[in-house]
């Protein structure tokens, strides 16, 4: 089985938020929410400072704590490449999911249920790339099946030094950060 | 430095997490407060104090009904897609705290209902004689009240666990994420049942004997709360930072004064007072326990939403 990845280039991203607006555009995204955003982090002492630009979102964990706190298994792991899931029909907009992520990836949709970033699967399941990653003008997003030595981002994670976000909490996010 | 900029401001979600307001404290505090009163109930069926028409017993079952209602309305209103509520009941979610909750709640009900039979007041079951009967036949068999009582116990103390673990359950919330937070809850819900049952009950020796346990309770909260504190100070930095809350944060001066001051102490003086006989039993001391457990899942909730794990998470250079 696929096991969907996404791979990000700290070092190209510039922050642009086309990759937001794409996303957006391509979900229907209500405003004044977010299913992908931007963060700058700047870190040191003047004037030895670092900054690291990236592109965030829901990390599609391998071990998703809200998948086992939804009361309902609204939130599911899919059967395309381990995507993380909401099935809007079977959500009662409990909020446990939001609670339960480390990385607070997920909102409430004003129409009730809970939401957030789905790879874009309806675009995957048409062998396309997600939307953000389609439109990143710098090429710093991948996306492709971690099963598949041959792929793209398999290829940067070997050849890459690379870190996920919060790996201590313990989720195995599956949204790869090269440094 | 490390500064953290995020073009992200979800409605619920930025700056901090704030997703559960008013809804979810009440809800878990009637929970634990009907939680502690089966397992008072529970325990008076099982030591034979329903041969004592005055028991508390009877009574308990009634205002448990009304208040783990009002506690699920609490809960309905805070469902953003209630319309879909239904699906709670469609399967059993072993990992989630809160499906268990849901078939908790729902089993909660026939045995406060069963309870309630064991003894009905004399002028329903005048206009309802078949009820009556029924409960005069529960009442003469005696395996049966056991049952009835040992039911009341277990569930009481299942419901009175749950809504702690409701919390502690989410890792991503350090304040939340004490595997204390339930001892603290039930002994919490216990000493609110305690409080209430003293306030309502009829039988001075049953006051008696509640204030005494409620002195118990109170003690044990205090000790917990100090576990607790000190099971996150000696923990990780998040744990340390979710401490600090209640210790010098935006939480403390509530904490200390409603919660620990007012909540346990005073009432705690007071009772110790009333059951040596020194002075006597008033409203004062339960009902200030009370507030006290009301204001804890307050606190508790919203330092919890308000707690996370760090954001700035630049780690390798």
């Amino acid at each position: 089985m696929a096991r969907y990845a996404m791979v990000i280039d700290t070092t190209k991203c510039v922050g642009c938020m086309d990759c937001v607006v794409a996303c957006k555009t391509e979900n229907n995204v209500p405003e004044g929410f977010n299913r992908d955003w931007i963060t700058y982090e700047t870190i040191g002492k003047f004037p030895n400072l670092h900054m690291e630009i990236r592109s965030e979102r829901c990390n599609h964990c391998d071990n998703p704590p809200c998948v086992y706190t939804c009361p309902t298994g609204a939130s599911h792991i899919s059967d395309i490449g381990g995507i993380v899931l909401v099935d809007y029909d079977k959500c009662i907009g409990c909020k446990a999911c939001i609670a339960a992520c480390p990385y607070d990836a997920r909102f409430i949709h004003p129409d009730g249920y809970a939401t957030k970033c789905t790879f874009c699967e309806h675009r995957v399941v048409q062998g396309l790339d997600p939307a953000c990653v389609a439109t990143c003008p710098t090429h710093c997003m991948y996306f492709g099946d971690l099963e598949d030595p041959n792929s793209e981002v398999s290829k940067l994670l070997q050849s890459r030094k690379y870190r996920v976000l919060n790996p201590e909490s313990g989720t195995k996010p599956q949204v790869y950060y090269l440094i | 430095m490390n500064e953290l900029v995020i073009t992200r401001h979800n409605h619920l979600i930025d700056p901090t997490l704030h997703i559960w307001g008013w809804e979810i404290p009440v809800y878990l505090f009637l929970g634990g407060l009907v939680g502690g009163m089966m397992l008072i109930s529970g325990y008076f069926i099982l030591t034979g104090r329903t041969k004592n028409t005055l028991c508390s017993c009877f009574r308990i079952p009634l205002i448990g009904i009304v208040a783990i209602s009002i506690g699920m309305l609490a809960l309905f209103l805070d469902l953003e897609h209630k319309l879909y509520v239904w699906n709670l009941y469609l399967n059993f979610k072993w990992q989630s705290p809160m499906s268990w909750g849901a078939w908790i709640l729902l089993i909660i009900y026939p045995i406060l209902f069963v309870t309630l039979l064991i003894r009905i007041p004399e002028n329903v079951a005048e206009k309802f004689p078949a009820l009556g009967r029924l409960s005069e036949k529960i009442r003469s068999n005696a395996f049966l009240v056991k049952l009835i009582g040992s039911l009341s116990m277990v569930f009481g103390g299942l419901l009175g666990a749950y809504t702690a673990i409701l919390l502690s359950g989410f890792s991503a919330r350090p304040a939340w994420n004490s595997p204390m937070l339930w001892t603290l809850f039930l002994t919490s819900g216990l000493s609110s049942a305690a409080a209430l049952v003293h306030l309502i009950g009829k039988d001075p020796e049953e006051r008696h004997l509640l204030a005494k346990a409620d002195n118990g309770f109170l003690i044990a909260e205090l000790i917990i709360i100090l576990l607790m504190i000190i099971g996150f100070v000696s923990s990780s930095q998040v744990h340390i930072d979710a401490a600090k809350l209640i210790l010098s944060g935006p939480y403390a001066a509530s904490f200390w004064i409603f919660v620990v001051l007012s909540g346990i102490v005073i009432p705690l003086i007071i009772q110790m007072f009333s059951v040596n006989n020194k002075i006597v039993h008033t409203n004062v001391a339960p009902i200030l326990v009370m507030l006290g457990g009301l204001i804890l899942r307050f606190i508790v909730v919203y330092a919890g939403q308000f707690s996370h794990w760090p954001r700035n998470v630049f780690t390798v250079f």
